[in-house]
């Protein structure tokens, strides 16, 4: 059987989350969890190539608390076929070393049951903590290549024609199977759940994997114990003053705000050049 | 893989034509002062073809000595290559830590090389820090949309590594001359990644706000696709680019390329000017680094008004054209 496996994680709605103008504090409470958007444009991906290509599945891998169940079930209701959840409380606090390397032992477990699978597809990155590393290091540690900020993939024979968006110019990029790629946000929107995929969803079971079932990990290198790099603060921003609000007329609320920008060096004439 | 040297390494990328791209020369400030705080050295690695040019500039903002790898093989940016010839490197120097750009290529290879080297990273990092007790650099970053920030240590393992986002730090000129160190190496190329063609759209088309000063955005509040017009009016007048709200976007007015936010670029301006966007969480994530937020809204209960530093509480097709009368006035 032929298969993709899409990595997603379950995040919190950043959008959601709101700040206590008086503490300076998150407000949390409140905020739903939902598959990162950009794991959706994976999975997107993975279903349009299964829209030609009626014969290959797509699987869905997580790995998170026991609730991150409901971002799995979420993608079978859209558009996997199956699901799987790497879950264990010793793998709390991994680090993006760490989570690479217990995905890539998941990957292996998962493809000595279901065989090779084509390709891996993830999001850029997630939205709550945005370093766009795992793909490239979990891409790594399977040895296999990559492409990164991927718009489009099509596949062709022995591999992937994808169009990669990139700040000077677009490419198009041939990549051997397998591989892995990594999705940006595409110009169309993912598909939504059906009511009938739904149902089905709620019906399906979820593989899990814990440290038992995934024996070659080597404790020592997952958790917060085994990630290289550590956190040792958390704060929020600076404050920025209080906003200073110009309301005269146009052009005279217009002039004293370039005034202004002129005081602080923020603007010059009008050319902007680096030096 | 233990350090044997305090050796700071700071990545340059080149473009096609060879030229030093700004963030590199950007990263060997904070480059410099982290090696004169550890008395240690400050590396250039440049990797290209045809690189006498990037030699030249590079050795003008205080490195003390530059890895040159010159061959037409790394005219094109690998992935492979690229991890290859800088792990080769690594294996050979053992520096201390790594800086890297947070710019698409950065962020495509760093995490890859990490890996191979065993060691940590901590992406997009928005301040370095030297902590003489620790021997460690501590390493900032936004995260959860900019709403919390995070200092992240790399405590044993060597090279500590981090990419820093565009922009952060200014280029600075030094004196001096650095010691041009030439290797040759032929990175294995598995051909397994194959450029078909590259797209390059029309310029107006494309943006790309790394290292942009000032940058004007327009929102919904533009109410459609013509008020860009009027956007980049100012823009062009301040000498910035263009972005937009998601909103923006999404009602198709302007290409994804121009989105500011979570799901956009992240940018560090001095100037942010927001017209006509009321400041969701989303977009206030990708604008947190910049200096100065001006807002223009004709609703003052606007959330962007929070996080601004000027507000004009007024319609931006009235206000915008008296800033652009004004701004040709001085000029």
């Amino acid at each position: 059987m032929s298969y993709i496996l899409v990595c997603v994680k379950q995040v919190p709605d950043t959008s959601e989350v709101r700040l206590d103008s008086e503490t300076n504090s998150l407000i949390r409470s409140g905020v739903t969890n939902i598959v990162n958007p950009y794991d959706t444009y994976a999975l997107e991906a993975a279903a349009r190539i299964r829209d030609g290509n009626p014969d290959i599945k797509i699987a869905a891998l997580s790995m998170g608390p026991a609730q991150a169940e409901d971002a799995l079930k979420n993608c079978v209701a859209i558009a996997a076929d199956s699901a799987y959840l790497v879950s264990d409380p010793a793998f709390a606090g991994s680090d993006t070393y760490a989570t690479s390397y217990i995905l890539s032992c998941a990957v292996r477990r998962i493809e000595k049951t279901e065989g090779q699978c084509l390709a891996i597809f993830c999001g850029k990155q997630a939205i709550d903590g945005d370093t766009a590393q795992i793909g490239p290091a979990l891409a790594e540690r399977l040895g296999i290549p990559q492409v990164t900020s991927v718009l489009e993939a099509e596949l062709v024979d022995g591999g992937f024609n994808v169009l990669q968006e990139d700040k000077a110019a677009k490419r198009r990029l041939f990549i051997q199977q397998k591989c892995l790629l990594t999705f940006t946000k595409p110009a169309f929107e993912p598909r939504q759940a059906t009511l009938k995929r739904r149902m089905a969803a709620g019906r399906c079971s979820i593989e899990k994997f814990d440290k038992s079932l995934l024996p070659e990990i080597k404790t020592d290198r997952v958790g917060i114990k085994g990630s290289p790099t550590s956190v040792v603060k958390v704060f929020t921003p600076a404050y920025r003053g209080k906003c200073e609000i110009i309301s005269c007329k146009p052009d005279v609320s217009a002039k004293s705000l370039l005034d202004r920008l002129r005081e602080r060096s923020l603007i010059d004439g009008g050319k902007n050049e680096i030096h | 893989m233990k350090s044997t040297n305090k050796d700071l390494w700071v990545i340059v990328e080149l473009d096609e034509e060879g030229n030093a791209q700004e963030t590199g020369l950007q990263l060997l400030n904070p480059g410099r002062s982290l090696a004169d705080e550890c008395s240690g050295e400050l590396t250039a690695v440049i990797v290209g073809c045809n690189t006498e040019k990037a030699v030249n500039t590079v050795s003008e903002f205080g490195a003390d000595r530059i890895i040159v790898v010159d061959s037409p093989m790394y005219q094109e940016y690998s992935t492979d290559a690229y991890v290859d010839v800088l792990y080769h490197l690594a294996s050979k120097y053992r520096p201390d830590v790594f800086l890297i750009g947070a710019t698409s290529k950065g962020r495509d290879f760093a995490p890859r090389l990490s890996c191979r080297l065993d060691t940590g990273l901590t992406a997009d990092c928005t301040a370095l820090r030297y902590n003489l007790e620790t021997d460690c650099i501590e390493w900032t970053r936004p995260a959860l949309g900019g709403n919390i920030m995070a200092t992240i240590v790399c405590k044993e393992r060597r090279p500590q590594m981090g990419t820093v986002r565009p922009g952060v730090y200014k280029k600075i000129r030094h004196s001096g001359k650095a010691q041009v160190i030439r290797e040759d190496y032929a990175a294995a190329l598995p051909e397994r990644v194959k450029l078909i063609e590259t797209i390059r759209e029309i310029k107006q088309e494309i943006a790309d706000f790394d290292n942009v000063k000032i940058i004007v955005s327009g929102g919904r509040g533009l109410g459609d696709r013509d008020g860009f017009e009027l956007i980049r009016k100012l823009a062009d007048t301040l000498g910035g680019a263009v972005g937009a709200s998601r909103a923006a976007v999404d009602a198709g007015w302007i290409s994804h390329s121009h989105q500011i936010g979570q799901t956009g670029n992240i940018v560090s301006p001095k100037l942010y000017i927001a017209c006509g966007i009321s400041g969701s969480v989303q977009h206030v994530a990708g604008i947190s680094g910049a200096e100065c937020i001006v807002a223009i809204n004709n609703d003052k209960d606007a959330p962007i008004f929070k996080i601004a530093d000027f507000g004009i509480v007024g319609d931006l097709y009235e206000v915008i054209p008296e800033m652009i009368r004004e701004l040709e006035k001085i000029e």
